[in-house]
């Protein structure tokens, strides 16, 4: 048995028979979005992490046929953000063995779109699914609010030329 | 309440005033090396491709037309396989072949997957598929197919039938039972290991200085403690996987997540029976090991695919195998005899480790060892002992994990000496920095090793000073029913194994002027492909992005050990350059002739050979250099060096745990974790911070969250993320780490190792914090809140 999706991924839409039970992260992985890893099966490690409809979403705990007509991201569809963030990890080295980087990225830029100026609280919520067992976490808690700051820096600078 | 430190004739500042004159000599050392790349941060090399996603992990690699690889498990953890019918499940579209113990001779030489130097310490006890199952997940067929659904269907329809026996599950039962983990008789092994097949032993150890019964008997205070540490995971988070393929010479490639590409390539070509000659391994980037991937876990199950087929093919373990049927820490239960006078001197030191090493022998021989070697070191007791068994069980067998032994042996002394400094009621700072070994001292516990480097006191006092123990030492109370508590401990490693392990190197000059440096160690993503670069760049005087690294291909890399023990800054880095040396006087010697001058006139900037002392100044580029070289050219600009060491110089480290427990629920966080690390010279500082800080939180999750149960039947409860729990972001306040360096000698720039050192110290030094909450002594791992609200009950 097979079920027709049409799901627009990374600004592409991808129409075609899939298996029902396909999950998300197995459709995306096979579609060229490497970027997207399957670490635990449980739901538990955030390493499968992409955005749907602009919400951050664990693509191992979803299926590919609930996504019809839906638009999914994922690293591959923002690499200029992801290079100009992820530059702030690896100013650290807290991007360490980068498995895990993919899916901290996409749940970063979603914690930026929800909250512009989080509390070192707040990011540690919004990432605590995240797992990651190189950096201790500190290292990248370095970069990302270095990167805030830095990224409150850029606005006022534009809104100033403005 | 601990007597003031004064009132013991102890002066802490004697102490600093030598620390100072210690930072002094070392910067002083360091200033003559001219470091320009060494001792610099530097972002990874690779840190573009991780942050983008790029696909440069092993399963990203992968041929399209993989067969997928799957393993049927066996569910009971002693059995023999009476028969085994395939015959439905091979009918299953798309499965393309199954294999089972049918299909290996039984009585074929065994091997063992422990990543290690031959001729391997750990005994030769698996077939690749045997008749006798040995724990809950052992491997009764191989399966591969088209898709992951027909095997999954075929691994359903398998018929197996089982000749259930009982198994050896109590690891203090398992000696000399007369149920035996390993009764056949192609067992072999090393005969200095003292294992015995027959005995359910899989290595037996003595070793002794001194008469320490003596001694303890006339010491005013003995701690005599138990403590027992688990089985507990890597969980690194790229999962075990490998992929397979035939070349153009009918030669297998083996692209896998590895630590050890050469060694490999050896327990694949025992595995298969098939020349090591036939066989080619690659490290791709790799998603975390930290020793798990120094075992060859599932690398031979595709490689026995694709050998006898013919197709690629690719196995990816679950979450569920690489927490049920892979390579954890020993589980260990270590007796300590700790002996002191009553005013502070540690005068002897008695340690016996029972150490479990499951169904195979992976790393058992050598993990044990390192439980006394590289705890009892940090101090100078008058004698010591240590004795160990490490004996098979029927549960899941256990390999390496940063720390390697050490971490369980640190925690048994080290919550012993807390504890003996509670005894003496003396401050558990001063009572270490009267004890410690010191630089110079022999070290008789450590081989009679020359402590050759170390900033340990300095570490000691660094991490009193930022802790603000003097005040905050043991407890301050928050409110009626939350404590902030603090505990510490030291801890030491070492930096390769001596005398065995092998760091290579091969430096290229190429046309244009770059350099290619071809490492066989194993970047797991801790940053060696970078640190080499460094080093390869301060000798030739360039920018990094002038070095281009590839590591990890037996065809191509020069030979190295791999990536574990601590091996790859102080040895590869010691290769890297010599290496970088000899090919910067060779550019010289080429540059000379082609200046018309003696090498010894001429000097390279890294970008140029110039004329120093023959009158005139002259000069040649690097670019004309390279091209001279690939035209009418006698003299190689390429070269290799290998480096191996008497010595293994320590590491050391101090750390202070500052809890916050609740006493009413027993939930207890670390608030801040303070750490002070003496590698030597970092060879990258920002990377050698994060090490720490990796390890240290490793470390937090052994101590209070990571647990490991076996129920009756010989399962792991705990076989996902939902019930290991690894420590998440809120989970954890600060980790405050600074580096403390001394300078060794033998190691490149000065540099020692870092990779497992951190992840000694937090233990211990939770385990005080905690007594210090509840009153209770700990001597079992994990600490788990309901048991703190229970003691903090009892000691209202």
């Amino acid at each position: 048995m097979q079920t027709r999706v049409k799901i627009n991924v990374n600004g592409t839409v991808i129409e075609e028979e899939i298996a029902p039970d396909l999950l998300l992260v197995d459709f995306l992985r096979a579609h060229g979005c490497k970027s997207v890893k399957r670490g635990c099966e449980t739901s538990n490690c955030g390493a499968c992490t992409v955005h749907l409809d602009g919400k951050a979403v664990l693509s191992c705990g979803l299926l590919a046929a609930r996504c019809s007509g839906h638009t999914v991201t994922t690293l591959e569809g923002v690499r200029e953000q992801a290079r100009e963030f992820g530059g702030f990890i690896a100013d650290e080295n807290a991007e360490q063995c980068g498995y895990c980087s993919p899916g901290l990225i996409m749940c970063c830029l979603a914690l930026f779109d929800e909250y512009p100026d989080p509390t070192e609280d707040e990011i540690k919520e919004y990432l605590a699914n995240n797992l990651c067992r190189c950096s201790g976490y500190e290292g990248q808690m370095r970069g990302i609010r270095r990167y805030i700051e830095w990224k409150k820096q850029q606005n006022r600078k534009e809104a100033a030329a403005r | 309440m601990n007597k003031r430190s004064d009132e013991n004739g102890f002066s802490f500042s004697a102490y600093k005033e030598e620390a100072r004159e210690q930072s002094r000599r070392t910067q002083v050392r360091q200033a003559q090396d001219h470091l320009t790349a060494v001792a610099h941060p530097s972002r990874k090399k690779d840190w573009e491709t991780i942050v983008t996603g790029e696909p440069i992990y092993t399963q990203d690699l992968a041929p399209a037309d993989c067969l997928v690889v799957k393993l049927l498990r066996c569910p009971y953890p002693n059995a023999i396989i009476e028969d085994i019918d395939t015959k439905t499940a091979m009918k299953v579209p798309g499965i393309e072949a199954i294999y089972t113990w049918k299909d290996v001779p039984q009585d074929m030489p065994r091997f063992t997957e422990a990543g290690q130097t031959y001729p391997e310490p750990s005994p030769y006890d698996r077939l690749i598929l045997d008749r006798h199952m040995r724990h809950v997940g052992d491997v009764a067929a191989i399966v591969a197919g088209r898709d992951a659904k027909a095997v999954d269907r075929a691994l359903r329809l398998i018929r197996p039938s089982y000749k259930v026996l009982e198994p050896v599950l109590d690891f203090h039962k398992a000696l000399d039972n007369p149920i035996l983990v390993h009764p056949e008789d192609n067992w072999a092994c090393q005969a200095w290991t003292g294992a015995d097949n027959k005995r359910n032993l899989c290595a037996h150890e003595e070793s002794s200085r001194g008469d320490v019964e003596a001694d303890l008997a006339g010491c005013d205070v003995v701690i005599d403690r138990t403590y027992h540490t688990k089985a507990v995971q890597q969980a690194f988070m790229e999962p075990f996987c490998a992929w397979c393929s035939k070349d153009a010479f009918g030669r297998l490639t083996i692209v896998s997540s590895t630590q050890i590409v050469f060694h490999v390539r050896r327990n694949v070509a025992n595995a298969l029976g098939i020349p090591k000659s036939m066989i080619r391994v690659v490290k791709p980037r790799v998603g975390g090991g930290f020793g798990a991937k120094q075992t060859s876990v599932c690398e031979m199950y595709p490689a026995f695919v694709t050998w006898h087929t013919g197709k690629p093919s690719m196995i990816v373990y679950t979450r569920q195998e690489c927490q049920t049927a892979s390579s954890p820490r020993h589980e260990m239960e270590v007796h300590v005899r700790l002996g002191a006078s009553r005013d502070g001197h540690i005068r002897a030191v008695d340690m016996y480790t029972l150490s479990n090493t499951g169904a195979y022998g992976e790393h058992g021989p050598t993990t044990v060892g390192l439980s006394g070697h590289k705890s009892i070191p940090l101090y100078r007791p008058e004698s010591f002992r240590f004795r160990a068994d490490v004996v098979y069980t029927n549960i899941m067998s256990a390999g390496a994990y940063r720390g390697y032994g050490a971490t369980q042996g640190i925690f048994a002394l080290e919550s012993a000496v807390n504890e003996l400094a509670e005894k003496l009621q003396m401050d558990p700072i001063e009572l270490r920095l009267r004890n410690t070994a010191k630089e110079g001292d022999v070290m008789p516990a450590y081989f009679d090793q020359v402590n050759t480097s170390s900033a340990l006191d300095r570490c000691i006092l660094r991490v009193r000073e930022m802790s603000d123990w003097e005040h905050k030492y043991p407890l301050v109370r928050v409110d009626d029913h939350t404590v902030r508590t603090m505990g510490m401990s030291i801890a030491m490693q070492g930096s390769g194994i001596a005398s065995l392990d092998v760091g290579g190197s091969t430096i290229k000059l190429e046309e244009g002027g770059y350099y290619t440096l071809l490492l066989g160690s194993g970047d797991m993503g801790s940053g060696s492909d970078t640190t080499m670069s460094q080093i390869a760049a301060q000798v030739l005087e360039c920018p990094l992005e002038q070095i281009i690294v590839r590591s990890g291909d037996t065809d191509s890399s020069p030979y190295d050990s791999g990536s574990y023990a601590s091996s790859t800054a102080y040895l590869t880095g010691k290769a890297t350059e010599d290496a970088a040396r000899e090919l910067r006087r060779r550019i010289i010697d080429i540059g000379a002739r082609l200046l018309g001058a003696k090498p010894e006139q001429c000097e390279f900037d890294g970008k140029k050979v110039y004329t120093v002392s023959t009158g005139k100044t002259a000069s040649v580029t690097l670019f004309d250099i390279a091209a001279a070289a690939t035209a009418d050219n006698n003299e190689e600009v390429v070269v290799t060096r290998t480096r191996s060491s008497k010595l293994s110089p320590p590491p050391y480290m101090a750390g202070v745990a500052e809890m916050e427990t609740d006493l009413e629920t027993g939930r207890t966080r670390v608030v801040n974790y303070y750490a002070a690390v003496d590698c030597g010279t970092p060879i990258n500082p920002g990377i050698a911070r994060v090490q720490a800080e990796g390890g240290i939180l490793q470390a937090i999750g052994m101590a209070l969250s990571e647990n490991v149960t076996y129920n009756d039947r010989g399962e792991v409860l705990e076989n996902s993320f939902l019930q290991y729990k690894i420590p998440a972001r809120p989970d954890i306040g600060h980790l405050n780490v600074v580096l403390e360096s001394s300078y060794e000698n033998s190691g490149p720039f000065g540099a020692k190792s870092i990779g497992e050192v951190v992840i000694d110290t937090p233990a211990p030094a939770i385990e005080d914090a905690i007594f210090h909450a509840t009153g209770k002594r700990f001597t079992d791992l994990p600490i788990l809140p309901e048991q703190i609200a229970m003691a903090a009950e009892e000691n209202k």
